[in-house]
């Protein structure tokens, strides 16, 4: 514990013993915590060799994992290019000089964010299943992109807008006294700023958006929830559950090292002095890493 | 809308939506505290326990934790956490479960919006109330953390409404809340789909919103200027 912290005085040697015997307790509670899980899974079986080594045959891969985690990269890759789209016109809506523009922006941003986004992809599911729009094994994909880019879209909108309005006064006022219209500062001058500020925010969106994937297991679209689910259909729930997060979290925890990265490097290069908060200033959407 | 209401016990299903929320949040509080506490604390081995909780739920999704729950804890390993001499027992199992998984979840944001609470005490304040002669604690109870509970309710604001938003997963195992009903009715009454994604949709905005805008005006409010 360095002597810097809010919080703590730098240990003398009385508070050094009470902290060694803390971490003796707290270790052995520990233990004992791991220990009776493991007894506890072992007394059911779970524990023995041949459950875990079907996880890691050429077939589980092949016709579970890989499809699974295809069909999740898959549906979030296109929901975060969509929801950035949907992003950028409703946040530069919010921020528009026109007040109907604006006051239909932000009605629209408010509502997408606060419902759930598994009621939105339960209603389409369904409305697509009884119009027979598409081919109805593409419907759940549909829905799940669907529901994931107007969700996380509001999101991304609220970013923008932070994003532009953490910007320096100075950089729209100096746009408008070299004459360029108030759309054209925004495009020119202020978006490609607040965007920048916004990259890491967004990788992090990336995130929310990879979790909410796995509501598609409901409404039947086969992503790695539901291709581990589909494996578990052999007997085994556990194994194929714990590989699923595993796979779920190796993801998630790069983009969110990649993530912290961004933020570092751009607040080294000093390329812009605008930040844009993770949660966009209000309350009402996730923390950083998200809903789901 | 009428119809609805006559057809389906819409009532029965906000309110175990509410019910759900409550009790989430209620534990997500308790054990999102005491991961704060291990994570700023002194003591390596719990900072560390802390860390790695909050970096494996955070990438996990709450879907999978809300099935793991049940299937697994429940079903495959037998812990029983309802009482197995009632008549109800298989709902309240389930619902009780996915309170478990809601209050898992929600407990590492909860720990991470405290510590950005605590994060947002300048390291001078603490160094200020020692300078005057206040022993640890007297600086805890009196500075640090007055000023960390303050920086603390927008972020807590986001996780309630993330949570009350979240108990809609609770249907892949079947507990019958909003959602769940939401499927049920579709199902029989097709024509109504639009009313009833009104209906929710009006449901959910009526409870997120006039929390939304009530914490943040309370943030607002108890902010530290600096």
């Amino acid at each position: 514990m360095s002597s810097s912290s809010v919080l703590f005085d730098a240990p003398g040697p009385r508070a050094r013993r009470r902290h060694l015997i803390i971490t003796i307790v707290a270790a052995l509670v520990l233990l004992g915590v791991v220990v009776v899980a493991l007894m506890r899974l072992d007394a059911r079986g779970e524990l023995e060799a041949a459950k875990w080594q079907a996880m890691f045959t050429t077939s589980a891969w092949q016709y579970y994992f890989v499809p699974g985690i295809l069909s999740t990269l898959k549906a979030a890759g296109i929901a975060i290019v969509l929801s950035m789209l949907f992003g950028l016109v409703f946040g530069v809506g919010r921020l528009s000089q026109n007040t109907a523009v604006r006051w239909v922006s932000g009605a629209v941003v408010e509502f997408f964010r606060g419902i759930p986004v598994l009621i939105m992809m339960i209603a389409f599911f369904y409305f697509l299943a009884f119009r027979g729009v598409f081919a109805p094994e593409t419907n759940p994909f549909v829905a799940v992109v669907a529901a994931l880019t107007l969700y996380n879209g509001a999101v991304v909108a609220e970013l923008v807008r932070s994003g532009v309005g953490s910007l320096p006064k100075g950089q729209g006022e100096a746009g408008l006294s070299i004459g360029l219209t108030p759309g054209q500062t925004m495009r020119a001058i202020q978006l490609p700023q607040a965007i920048t500020a916004m990259l890491p925010a967004l990788v992090s969106q990336l995130v929310v958006i990879l979790k909410d994937s796995a509501l598609g297991a409901i409404i039947t679209y086969p992503e790695l929830l539901r291709s581990a689910r589909n494996l578990a259909a052999g007997g085994n729930t556990l194994q194929p559950l714990v590989m699923a997060a595993l796979l779920f979290i190796i993801i998630n925890f790069t983009l969110t090292t990649l993530a912290s990265y961004l933020e570092r490097r751009i607040n080294k290069r000093g390329h812009t002095s605008a930040k844009a908060d993770k949660d966009a200033g209000r309350p009402g959407d996730s923390v950083g890493a998200g809903t789901l | 809308m009428g119809e609805l209401f006559a057809q389906f016990d819409v009532w029965g299903a906000f309110w175990l939506t509410i019910k759900l929320s409550v009790w989430s949040a209620l534990w997500a509080l308790l054990l999102g505290t005491s991961l704060a506490i291990m994570r700023v604390g002194p003591v390596r081995v719990l900072n560390v326990v802390g860390a790695a909780y909050v970096n494996v739920v955070r990438n996990t999704p709450l879907t999978l934790v809300v099935l793991f729950s049940l299937t697994v804890l429940g079903t495959r390993l037998g812990i029983q956490i309802a009482n197995d001499e009632s008549p109800t027992f298989l709902v309240d199992e389930a619902v009780r479960w996915a309170i478990f998984a809601l209050s898992v979840y929600h407990a590492a944001f909860v720990c991470e919006a405290l510590r950005s609470g605590v994060n947002t005490v300048p390291v001078g304040q603490a160094e200020a109330a020692r300078s005057i002669g206040l022993g640890l604690g007297q600086s805890l109870r009196h500075v640090v953390l007055p000023q960390a509970f303050r920086g603390a309710v927008a972020p807590l604001a986001s996780v309630l409404i993330a949570l009350i938003k979240n108990t809609t997963v609770a249907s892949i195992i079947g507990v019958a809340q909003t959602s769940y009903f939401m499927v049920e009715a579709i199902e029989f009454r097709p024509d109504l789909i639009w009313q009833l994604f009104a209906l929710i949709a009006g449901f959910f905005l009526l409870l997120t919103l006039p929390i939304g805008v009530g914490l943040t005006s309370l943030s607002r409010k108890v902010a530290v200027k600096r």
